[in-house]
């Protein structure tokens, strides 16, 4: 019986223990924005992130190739329709940025851009 | 060493403006002794010829094809350009093109013709020996399949008089790029030469961070300026901006010639970035190109903007589309 009790124990520690491990890994993750690239347009347009505080961004091309660069945030991915890109940044100021793609995609490729702002 | 030769001298603006484009004159320092002397040396063995003075002239961002309110006027601007060249005297040796020749199309054959038209044009010119570089607009879509069956190779290298040049692309991957490999075979091409010799790169994008936001740098320009570091005159001319600039880097001194379609305004004086807006009175205003001349001595680099003076009639618009003007 003391032995039951005891491996019962075991089981509910370890599991809460599990349990807390992944809300931990939950909340340490940065915040994920999704955006989508397609020409000559980012959705969505503009953006707002937090001084200091750590954000993945996801950027989807639908169409074609693209690029998503910003030099100040130190962004610069190169985009293809197969599959997502990603960067993980921690803005150190505050300001409004304006992103672009910068691999040539037609005609409207220069007004293709999107605006961060970081608060 | 000869105290009187100042190498970085070598290819220096003297900023004279003719009111057109850019003329460029090479070969200024080396008539002394000491290093320049030996630099002379070096190329009369390697090329059989010995630097010495020449002109020529950069034409830039033609967009052949284009067509909306910018500039209505198509090539009218382009074709003045020519004009000007031609009656240059004496007469450049050498043209560099900087990109942006054509206007991409999205019908099919269309952006071939445009090119076909490009070639006519430019087979007015007087000066035969003319040099092309790509720009994202010929070449970017197609990854300069196109751009290659009409205009060959699009990076490569010469020497002329004297100066080793060398045709850099950073558009053609479809990135502002110059990449790897293109690099490393930027790295073979100069070791062969003494780091006095006078080096012109002439490419489309800058290869440096102009302004960013506004798609004016190249990603991996500092790589290809690290390159060229040790060489001691550099000069790197490039055309994308649309407007006239000098900057110096670390180790050399860059160059754009204005537009012949439209012209973009001062990055310090706006946000945004549009077109200039289109001067009916004044339809060449703020378009021309680069001369590049001997001057005492020196390099010189003249910006030069069309103007309409070598029409008779009423000013604007109007002279320039009478029939028979220019085609």
């Amino acid at each position: 019986m003391k032995r039951l009790l005891t491996l019962v124990l075991s089981i509910v520690i370890i599991g809460l223990t599990a349990v807390g491990f992944r809300l931990y890994a939950q909340e340490s993750q940065p915040r994920v924005v999704t955006i989508s690239a397609k020409r000559f347009e980012f959705t969505p347009n503009q953006i707002t992130l937090k001084r200091g505080e750590p954000v993945t961004l996801r950027v989807s091309a639908e169409d074609r190739d693209h690029g998503f660069y910003q030099k100040d945030l130190k962004i610069e991915l190169d985009l293809t329709p197969s599959h997502a890109s990603e960067v993980t940044i921690t803005p150190d100021k505050t300001g409004r940025f304006v992103a672009i793609c910068d691999h040539f995609c037609g005609s409207g490729h220069g007004n293709m851009k999107m605006v961060i702002n970081v608060e | 060493m000869d105290k009187h030769f100042d190498r970085r001298k070598f290819l220096k603006v003297s900023g004279m403006s003719l009111g057109v484009g850019a003329l460029i004159s090479v070969a200024p320092a080396m008539a002394g002794g000491g290093p320049a002397a030996t630099v002379r040396r070096w190329f009369r063995r390697q090329n059989g010829e010995e630097v010495t003075p020449f002109n020529l002239v950069q034409l830039s961002d033609a967009h052949v094809g284009f067509q909306g309110p910018p500039n209505p006027t198509g090539t009218k601007a382009f074709e003045h350009a020519i004009d000007v060249v031609n009656g240059l005297n004496p007469q450049p040796d050498l043209i560099l093109f900087t990109g942006d020749l054509t206007h991409e199309a999205e019908v099919a054959g269309e952006h071939a013709k445009r090119m076909q038209l490009f070639q006519t044009l430019t087979s007015r010119l007087k000066s035969k020996k003319v040099m092309y570089v790509p720009g994202e607009h010929d070449a970017a879509l197609d990854n300069g399949v196109l751009y290659r069956q009409f205009f060959g190779d699009t990076h490569y290298s010469f020497d002329h008089r004297g100066v080793h040049f060398v045709a850099l692309d950073n558009v053609s991957t479809g990135k502002p790029a110059v990449g790897a490999e293109q690099i490393e075979w930027l790295k073979r091409d100069i070791a062969r030469y003494p780091h006095t010799a006078p080096i012109i790169v002439f490419t489309h994008r800058p290869l440096f961070d102009l302004r960013p936001d506004w798609e004016w740098f190249t990603r991996d320009g500092d790589d290809v300026l690290n390159v060229l570091a040790p060489y001691e005159n550099v000069t790197i001319l490039y055309g994308h901006i649309h407007r006239h600039d000098v900057h110096q880097s670390e180790h050399a001194t860059h160059y754009s010639s204005r537009s012949l379609i439209f012209a973009f305004p001062d990055p310090a004086t706006v946000g945004d970035k549009k077109p200039v807006a289109f001067d009916k009175e004044k339809p060449f205003k703020n378009l021309g190109l680069q001369l590049l001349a001997e001057k005492k001595g020196r390099l010189g680099v003249d910006d030069v903007e069309l103007t309409l003076r070598e029409f008779g009639g009423t000013d604007g618009v109007q002279q320039i589309s009478r029939p028979g003007a220019y085609l």
